[in-house]
């Protein structure tokens, strides 16, 4: 690891604006925030991965990784962050090291030939160059490389220096904006700044949830000016340092780039949500209330009121018509956690009970909330192991999980209903309207009526009525055990044989097929 | 229960159905060394051969008794008797089935009798067994036709005999196939019945001779499908498994001639209807403990239901189908929290209609397929090739199923039946809706587009 590289990590994590980070004495603090690894019980995803999320919803920038094949190969179009411009996002580029570029040492030349290959058929507004393990370990400089092949096509090269080695995802996302920090935000200054302008970070437009906040800002009159990350294009990024407010969305990872844009720039910026009524509507306020402080009308803040008014009302009137299918329900969460208190309080308010929680990533303030949405903490829970899960749910302790993705497969295996809430799923549910989806696909979920047929049980689970005992006698020989039965039945009356006569019929493990 | 109901027009716009004697010859062709003929015009033939060869990419035997004005008129017993003979000399065919048209239907011939005294005086036509359904195009569609002429050979075929004293094969028993059935899912029953240690008499067994094999010899007539000797120990089967409600009349004319009981399965496709063939083949074959691979299977389905819903659940579907498929189809993916907006039959003979999962079952055409589709939002429509073009104008995926399906190779193959063909089933239909490559669109949330002002221009490049 680079000396730069190394301070580059000491400084992200120490990070004064973080709860976390606050609370914690000076040697732990020195340690980082990085949770060592557990050989053979690690499961997330490394720097690189941290990084690449953070960074590839910047839609119209060429995304080149370089690396042997596995770090794109196995990574790319995996993610579903929405655009609606440009898919140059969603390519994947990489250098492809092989064997012969490492031994021989070709690594630079290579990711030079490759970013001029690149600039001449796309001809992107920037190319952002990732390094990887084998690059950082063989020692490539990617920065000299960027430095170099700006200079040389004039289109802006930038560094993203985040091996997967370096630590977990949280890191990459950190180290992601320290790279939008040194080399993009800041580059471009708008045509006009308005002071309404507001940066969002840290919601990547995945399946469109931006966009599902977004007719809020609109009618408020509010420019998302600089997207960090979510449907950004390049210019949107590097134009951030002129807005008014910054919204840091669901993330403590990128609150780093939210507190650096605040001492460099003075942009104020607070956290916020978009996952449920109260949130969204939290959210807005605080907003509107920091751009007021920021110079804009004041007036904002009551039209403000009046939308989040009209739209509460609207967005309960029709949760409301999901009642009757959803009432009674018993839900399970187990996600993130952080934030979880503002989609209890809304499936509570239509009848649904929550029977637990997991509080894993949630702030102290959070799990206070929850407690008192809930009554108490026995429903609030860490960690569930899988096995534990599906017990719970084999023994149908509830009526539907929703989670992420990796207990997808605990859920349906017990038969159960599950709505994905997690980052890589397929519908938004972000904003007032996210959340109708929300509960639109938990009603789907639960009221699909496949789910008795699953749990019936099987033909060969209940015994064979009594009252039929007639077995008809084998004739030939059996197909499955080869005994040879012939007896005689010619022309006499058909002789009822009870099924305790017949023997070797026994299934087998091996398989009698077609014959 | 669904409302079936009758469009009020006079116009039919793109046929759903296709004609009841096409069923019928479909069905003779299930019969070994078979050749349907049609009692009609020959154009009658030449449209259904044509029909035929498109879907099964075969070479078809179909005869026609060629009728014209004037043997229309005065009566067609000699045509029918001339062309059994020719038919004879030309490809000396084991079966020859006839079915009636439109044409003759209208003329009203007593062709039962005239048949009968054709047979009674021509001695040489004894090693020709020969069958007559009558499937007048103006009644009914492919599925009654196939009926009547399961009907037509039950009837003619199975010996009368005194139940009492017929010795029974109580391993055996009749697999009855409707008309939705293709050699594939025939092939599937098969097999699942076998594994049961049962030995099943096919009727009519297209399994056989219509799944596109290449033989050794060429013949004039089908080659393969039921044999004589099978139809006529058809009497001694333990029971009789009809497969769709177009078989029950076929499966009571057995029981009432053998006192073979029978059970009509109005559909085997899903979990619960096949849990329930199953459950038959475990009382027939007196086992609690089913085969391995049935278990593999079940438990696969289920697995395969796990993954298919989340795609299927809420989705909704227009279905065109004869009822038996309607049905079947239908009531598989609603079972699984599919909305079936549109449901259009062909026919009214078939009282299954009545319980395809849909609000309203009209009995219609492609055009009002099509029309109501539209109207109800429908996702994705299931019906037979000729849905392409309302597909095209929808915009919408098409599933072929059903007859004809003669712009895809492959027809006979497709199988949705038993566990495993509702497996490849869910999987089909939830694949054709990942296809519809979705991708969240900013208007589609009411998003304003982003400013020009941060689009990237590309600069005139100077390497």
């Amino acid at each position: 690891m680079t000396d730069t590289l190394k301070s580059k990590i000491a400084d992200v994590f120490d990070e004064p604006a973080c709860g976390h980070n606050v609370n914690k004495s000076e040697q732990q603090r020195k340690k980082g925030c990085a949770k060592p690894l557990t050989p053979g019980a690690a499961a997330g995803g490394c720097a690189f991965d941290g990084a690449k999320i953070a960074l590839q919803p910047i839609v119209d920038v060429a995304h080149l990784v370089h690396a042997p094949l596995a770090c794109e190969g196995n990574g790319w179009d995996n993610r579903g962050a929405a655009s609606s411009g440009s898919e140059l996002y969603r390519t994947g580029f990489t250098t492809d090291l092989t064997e012969l570029d490492i031994v021989m040492g070709h690594g630079e030349k290579k990711l030079f030939r490759s970013i001029r290959e690149l600039i001449a058929a796309h001809n992107p507004p920037a190319v952002f160059v990732y390094s990887t393990c084998v690059p950082a370990l063989i020692g490539d400089d990617i920065d000299a490389v960027c430095k170099a092949a700006t200079e040389k096509f004039g289109t802006p090269c930038i560094p993203v220096n985040a091996p997967g080695y370096v630590g977990s995802k949280n890191l990459g996302n950190k180290l992601a904006g320290e790279a939008l920090l040194d080399h993009v935000i800041g580059t471009i200054e708008p045509e006009e700044c308005t002071s309404y302008d507001v940066n969002i970070i840290g919601d990547y437009n995945l399946s469109g949830e931006l966009w599902q906040v977004k007719p809020l800002f609109d009618r408020l009159g509010i420019r998302v000016l600089g997207a960090i990350t979510g449907d950004a294009r390049y210019r949107q990024v590097a134009m951030a340092h002129r807005a008014r407010v910054t919204m840091l969305v669901c993330s403590k990872a990128l609150i780093t780039l939210a507190r650096k844009l605040d001492e460099r720039y003075d942009i104020p910026f607070f956290e916020g949500s978009f996952y449920g009524i109260s949130d969204t509507s939290d959210a807005l306020r605080t907003m509107c209330r920091m751009l007021v402080e920021r110079g804009a009308d004041a007036e904002l803040l009551d039209r403000c009121e009046a939308l989040i008014a009209e739209e509460e009302a609207k967005i309960w009137a029709q949760l409301e018509s999901y009642r009757g299918r959803v009432e009674g329900k018993r839900v399970l969460l187990y996600t993130g956690g952080h934030k979880s208190w503002s989609v209890v309080a809304a499936l509570q308010e239509l009848g649904m009970e929550v029977i637990g929680t997991s509080v894993r990533k949630a702030t102290e303030e959070d799990k206070g909330r929850v407690k008192d949405i809930m009554g108490d903490d026995k429903h609030m829970f860490e960690n569930m192991s899988p096995k534990d899960m599906y017990a719970l749910l084999k023994d149908a302790g509830a009526d539907v999980l929703m989670s992420g993705g990796r207990s997808q497969f605990v859920a349906l295996k017990a038969k159960m209903p599950w709505v994905d809430v997690n980052q890589e799923k397929h519908e938004p549910y972000a904003g007032y309207m996210g959340m109708v989806d929300m509960v639109h696909a938990i009603d789907r979920a639960v009221n699909n009526p496949m789910w008795a047929d699953l749990r019936s049980a099987a033909p060969w689970e209940e015994p064979l009525p009594q009252q039929n005992p007639v077995m008809p006698p084998l004739r030939g020989i059996c197909p499955v055990t080869n005994v040879s039965n012939d007896t005689e039945v010619g022309l006499s009356p058909r002789a009822p044989v009870m099924v305790a006569d017949v023997a070797g019929f026994a299934s087998s493990d091996t398989d009698f097929e077609d014959c | 229960m669904a409302r079936i109901t009758h469009p009020k027009r006079a116009l039919s716009t793109n046929p759903l159905k296709s004609s009841a004697p096409l069923g019928a010859a479909m069905a003779y062709l299930g019969i070994d060394g078979a050749v349907p003929l049609f009692h009609g015009s020959q154009g009658c033939t030449a449209f259904a051969m044509v029909h035929l060869v498109r879907h099964f990419k075969e070479a078809v035997p179909l005869q026609t008794t060629a009728m014209n004005e004037v043997s229309t008129i005065l009566g067609g017993a000699d045509q029918i008797e001339e062309a059994i003979e020719n038919l004879r000399k030309k490809s000396a065919p084991k079966f020859i089935g006839i079915a009636s048209t439109a044409l003759t239907e209208t003329r009203g011939e007593d062709v039962p009798g005239e048949l009968k005294e054709i047979i009674g005086r021509r001695k040489d036509f004894a090693d020709t067994r020969i069958v007559y359904a009558s499937t007048p195009d103006f009644s009914g569609g492919l599925e009654d036709g196939w009926a009547r002429a399961v009907e037509a050979i039950v009837d003619t075929l199975l010996p009368r005999v005194d139940p009492v004293f017929t010795g029974t094969n109580p391993r055996q028993v009749n697999l009855l196939c409707g008309a939705h059935l293709t050699p594939a899912e025939i092939e599937e029953l098969v097999r699942i019945i076998r594994a049961f240690g049962l030995t099943p008499i096919v009727l009519p067994d297209i399994s056989q001779s219509l799944d596109g094999h290449v033989s050794d010899n060429w013949s004039g007539t089908s080659l393969g499908g039921t044999t004589q000797p099978e139809i006529e120990t058809m009497v001694e089967s333990a029971f009789t498994l009809a497969i769709g409600e177009s078989m029950r009349k076929s499966a009571t004319l057995i029981e009432e001639r053998a006192m073979i009981p029978s059970r009509v399965f109005q559909s085997v496709t899903g979990l619960k209807p096949v849990d329930a063939f199953i459950r038959t083949l475990m009382g027939l074959s007196g086992v609690q403990d089913v085969p391995p691979s049935i278990k593999r299977d079940r438990s696969r389905l289920i697995d395969a239901a796990l993954d298919a819903h989340f795609h299927i659940g809420g989705t909704k579907v227009a279905i065109g189908a004869d009822p038996d498929l309607l049905f079947g189809l239908s009531n598989c993916l609603a079972g699984l929290g599919a909305e079936i907006v549109t449901a259009v039959t062909t026919t009214t003979a078939n009282p299954i209609a009545e319980r395809v999962p849909a609000e309203e079952v009209l009995v219609g055409d492609l055009g009002d397929f099509e029309r109501k589709a539209s109207e109800t939002g429908a996702a994705v429509l299931i019906t037979h090739a000729h849905g392409r073009h309302a597909a095209a104008r929808l915009h919408l995926p098409l599933l072929r199923a059903g007859f004809p399906i003669f712009d895809r190779l492959g027809a006979q193959d497709i199988c949705r039946v038993g566990y495993r063909g509702t497996r490849a089933f869910l999987y089909e239909f939830a694949n054709i809706i990942q296809s519809q490559h979705h991708r969240a669109r900013a208007e589609d949330f009411g998003a304003a587009p982003v400013s020009e002002e941060f689009e990237h221009v590309p600069s005139a490049t100077t390497h």
